[in-house]
């Protein structure tokens, strides 16, 4: 399955490579990247693909978000339907 | 796809209160009628656990692997009166096998405990609606209503005057838990048969066997919609901005009613779009109305306001579900809305004005804390006066009025969780005694004879 995860928070070195490797530790394939700095607020999207036999979803979605706490980031893990559902006609 | 719209809807669960309210599985209990009521109590239990044994775990699956909070899991069922009348009997014995079914699969409330008297009465209901007080004090997640009235039938007086006293019962034997079980209990003219929201929600015996129902809420997501756009923005700007946000809202709606309806193999039934307030913080309809440009909600404007914001909720929510049904509007409890509490306390927003805005939104008084000594006669004419309302707009209204035993203006009530608190709020004290023991029918409105 395909989820978005967005993560934001204040910029500093590393953001990329800290979301990126929490993937890479779980073989999620990163598809597609955006990001953008505002003033100082680090903002990015990306959208992922989960493989469904390796991969608990929402046990991974809960411990990126707790490890982005950890690093005040806040990120949020969500399955792509819902973007497809409230933002298409 | 647009990362500004990722990063709006990631905004709306984490910071405006976006959730799924409930999703609400109508039962149907038509062929667990049996002449013996422990036979038929028995058929009801296993009905129930059978059909709702995975409903909570399928919500949880859901909110975890979409990320949206769904806050409530619930059931309806047929009006249990028509199962009082074949078996006859006492009527608490079903309210205590819904509670322990219920409360057995999981779910946080059963509706159902419920009777449609319009245009009259038969032994069941009869029986049904005098075991309510008790039926309430004794159970803890079952609700109840009554229909006293439609467009079509007018309004039943008799049954008016006798839910006057009903409702002071509920209050007085639950007075120790304040007056809780009559936040359970609600009066409604022109209900509707796919509610998937507490306490009036019934399965109606036009609906299929099972069926999932969704209700959504987002309150917190149209103000915050509306304090964008800013002060400059004429009202049909406005209601633009509101349709488009609930469109959003209810989408999500669908997407979680469907994937409900797949997993538990069960026919979808509606999303019903209604903005639910809760006690929390950014989550109160209130405060769009004062987003909109009010000082305070209960002042002059607010009826216009809120007729607008209900209107553009409906027609925003219209183009995201082709079965959108069930209440469908905006809420108006008193004592589960943060903003509303706050004008009550204040003495800004009275029960008269109340009464207007139910005319223009999709329910009645609700949630209301009266004074304890208001008695029976005075509450039944409130009834009464709110089924007007309803028979005479072609709208459901509805009554969730608590007497505050031993309580007086000024003090306050808390039932805490999503029911939260609210402050006694004056009633005119002068007599309608005479009018509600008159008893009899209101006619229906001329415009009821369309055929």
């Amino acid at each position: 399955m395909r989820a978005v995860i967005s993560v934001v928070g204040k910029d500093r070195p590393g953001i990329l490579a800290f979301a990126a490797s929490e993937c890479a530790r779980r073989g999620i394939n990163i598809e597609d990247v955006t990001q953008k700095v505002l003033e100082d607020m680090f903002t990015m999207i990306m959208i992922v693909t989960i493989p469904e036999d390796r991969h608990e979803y929402h046990v991974f979605a809960k411990e990126l978000e707790a490890a982005g706490e950890e690093q005040s980031l806040k990120i949020h893990v969500m399955h792509e339907d819902i973007f497809n559902a409230m933002h298409r006609i | 796809m647009r990362s500004d719209y990722i990063l709006e809807t990631v905004r709306m669960i984490d910071e405006e209160c976006l959730d799924i309210r409930t999703i609400t599985m109508g039962i149907s209990l038509l062929d667990c009628a049996d002449q013996d009521i422990d036979r038929s109590c028995e058929k009801i239990y296993a009905k129930i656990t059978r059909k709702a044994e995975r409903l909570v775990k399928t919500a949880r699956d859901i909110s975890l692997e979409y990320g949206i909070p769904i806050i409530n899991q619930r059931i309806s069922v047929t009006p249990i009166s028509l199962l009082v009348s074949v078996s006859g009997g006492d009527p608490v014995k079903y309210a205590k096998t819904l509670d322990k079914a219920a409360k057995d699969v999981g779910v946080n409330f059963i509706g159902g405990y419920s009777a449609l008297v319009q245009k009259g009465m038969t032994e069941g209901d009869r029986a049904l609606i005098e075991s309510i007080p008790e039926a309430l004090a004794c159970t803890d997640i079952v609700c109840a209503s009554v229909n006293v009235g439609s467009t079509k039938a007018g309004i039943n007086m008799d049954a008016v005057a006798l839910m006057g006293r009903i409702v002071r019962e509920c209050a007085e034997k639950t007075k120790d838990n304040n007056c809780f079980g009559a936040s359970k209990l609600v009066i409604f003219c022109n209900s509707v048969e796919d509610n998937p929201f507490m306490a009036g929600a019934y399965h109606g015996i036009t609906e299929p066997d099972t069926v999932i129902h969704v209700g959504v809420s987002g309150p917190g997501v149209v103000r915050e919609a509306v304090r964008e756009a800013g002060p400059d923005k004429s009202m049909n700007e406005i209601a633009e901005v509101i349709k488009k946000t609930a469109f959003k809202i209810t989408r999500m709606g669908q997407l979680v009613g469907t994937l409900a309806a797949e997993r538990l193999k069960v026919p979808f039934g509606i999303v019903d779009l209604s903005l639910a307030p809760t006690p929390a913080v950014g989550d109160s309809v209130a405060r769009i109305l004062e987003e909109i440009g009010l000082e305070q909600c209960g002042g002059p404007g607010t009826t216009a306001c809120l007729a607008m914001l209900n209107d553009a909720v409906k027609k925003g929510g219209v183009m995201a579900s082709s079965s959108v049904g069930g209440l469908s509007g905006a809420f108006i409890p008193v004592s589960e809305d943060a903003g509303m509490i706050e004008a009550a306390e204040k003495g800004v927003l009275s029960i008269e004005k109340l009464e207007a805005m139910t005319a223009v939104c999709s329910v009645g008084l609700d949630m209301i804390i009266i004074p304890g000594d208001t008695t029976a006669e005075t509450i039944a004419a409130m009834i009464a006066d709110e089924a007007a309302i309803g028979m005479v707009n072609n709208k459901t209204t509805a009554c969730r009025l608590i007497p505050a035993i031993g309580k007086k203006v000024g003090d306050t009530l808390n039932f805490g969780g999503l029911l939260g608190y609210g402050p006694v709020m004056p009633v005119r004290m002068v007599k309608p005694d005479v009018m509600i023991q008159r008893g009899g029918r209101i006619p229906s409105p001329i415009h009821s004879l369309k055929n």
